[in-house]
């Protein structure tokens, strides 16, 4: 098996696998946190850490575990990491925990963290899993807090509301309320909103991909990637 | 040789069993003081929010009280009370009722009442309503919270405790009526509560210690 560059798994990760709009995986916890782009960052800077941590954990242990017990074994070390996590920030940052605790156990729902131990992790070296951890981490985060920012804007009119709960006081300067007096739009807040958001999402990307790959039809082969979804 | 792969997949497996648990247990027994402390900060936090810190000198996580049994605050689950005083004379206590008919299930509260039956505010401590509507009513998301500072059984009377909607004195939320219905109604309970049991409430922590 040869190895993916770097920049591949990052331009992977970020865009041409990404996690959230190509691969789809981790659409509980992605569907049901972002009704605000805050709650997006959150959850996604959470699932971050996380997917660094079993990434590396399971890339170090790979050549330990045998085939037939992998999934039980990968299965275990998440759930430790996740629970680790947890209690860790509980005790040393518990103001930011009050805010992302809530996230935290939902990491575990996410089947894109078990997907990239067994897809990539459990076959590559430590450097391109940590890289990879990163870059799906990031991906994700970045359908995540885009999503939650376009259900926030189309539901309640603002951008970026409550960022003090996550940066301080700094954050209250980040917030902004783009319409005034808006009467809210429901459905964009509600779980269909996410479905319907989520569409829009993957249909802009594919129509960027579709564009690209008309403009360099030859690259576009070669990697027989994109839109694929 | 077939039977020495299985155990050798066996004790693989075993091994990482116990290593992920002993990680967790370790962590666990690293982390618990500090969670605890952190957990009491934040009450204590929050509880000042309720009790201005000048306003007593004792300690209020220490001097609690446990009632049970009273469906009146919206639930069966024992009711912590915190009581604060100064020189010896009861002050204020922040009681822990239960909104039992949110939107989407209990809503939890803190309600902190001065001696004279006043509130000195109400907060939102767990709630699971709809966010962007019925979630107003937690103190970080908008100031609906603070409608019932300094209100009493008399401010409104009785008879008006409740949203505009029902005919009340109380603002509903835009989009949101079923939340702010129910907040409004278990602290209305919670004062009537306290309204027929002050003296019990205030009495030595004898009638059922807390732990």
């Amino acid at each position: 098996m040869n190895d993916p560059s770097y920049t591949r798994i990052l331009k992977d990760g970020l865009w041409m696998n990404n996690p959230g709009t190509v691969q789809l995986l981790g659409l509980c916890p992605l569907l049901a946190v972002t009704t605000t782009a805050i709650n997006g960052l959150g959850l996604g800077l959470a699932t971050t850490l996380t997917l660094v941590a079993s990434n590396v954990t399971v890339s170090l242990i790979r050549k330990l575990v045998r085939p037939e017990v992998r999934i039980p074994v990968f299965v275990l070390i998440i759930a430790s990491i996740v629970t680790v996590i947890e209690l860790a920030m509980n005790a040393w940052l518990h103001d930011l925990y009050l805010i992302l605790g809530i996230f935290i156990p939902l990491i575990v729902t996410n089947c894109a963290i078990i997907g990239r131990a067994e897809s990539f992790a459990s076959r590559q070296s430590v450097d391109r899993a940590l890289l990879d951890g990163l870059a799906m981490g990031i991906g994700f985060t970045l359908v995540l807090v885009t999503l939650g920012g376009m259900r926030e804007l189309i539901g309640q009119g603002t951008l970026l509301a409550h960022a003090n709960l996550m940066f301080g006081a700094f954050g209250e300067h980040l917030s902004l309320t783009l319409i005034d007096n808006y009467r809210g739009f429901l459905l964009a807040i509600l779980p269909p909103g996410a479905f319907l958001g989520l569409g829009f999402l993957i249909a802009g990307i594919n129509i960027i991909n579709a564009r690209r790959e008309r403009k360099v039809a030859i690259k576009a082969v070669i990697a027989g990637q994109p839109a694929q979804a | 040789m077939n039977y020495r792969q299985i155990i050798i997949t066996t004790i693989i497996l075993l091994l990482f069993a116990i290593s992920g648990t002993a990680l967790v247990v370790y962590t666990f027994d690293n982390t618990r003081e500090r969670i605890s402390a952190n957990e009491r900060a934040t009450l204590l936090r929050k509880l000042h929010q309720l009790i201005p810190q000048q306003q007593h000198d004792n300690v209020l996580l220490d001097d609690t009280l446990t009632i049970i049994n009273t469906p009146l605050l919206g639930t069966l689950e024992p009711v912590t009370v915190y009581r604060a005083r100064k020189a010896g004379q009861p002050v204020a206590l922040v009681i822990t009722p239960v909104a039992p008919d949110g939107y989407s299930g209990i809503i939890k509260l803190l309600v902190g009442i001065n001696i004279d039956g006043t509130l000195n505010g109400v907060r939102v401590v767990a709630h699971r309503e709809t966010p962007g509507l019925g979630d107003a009513i937690d103190e970080k998301r908008s100031d609906w919270i603070h409608l019932f500072d300094n209100r009493s059984l008399q401010d409104p009377p009785l008879e008006r405790w409740a949203v505009r909607k029902d005919g009340g004195d109380f603002d509903q939320l835009t989009g949101a009526t079923i939340t702010p219905r129910a907040v409004v109604k278990a602290v209305r309970q919670t004062l009537l509560y306290y309204r027929d049991n002050q003296d019990a409430l205030f009495a030595p922590s004898a009638v059922e210690q807390a732990d």
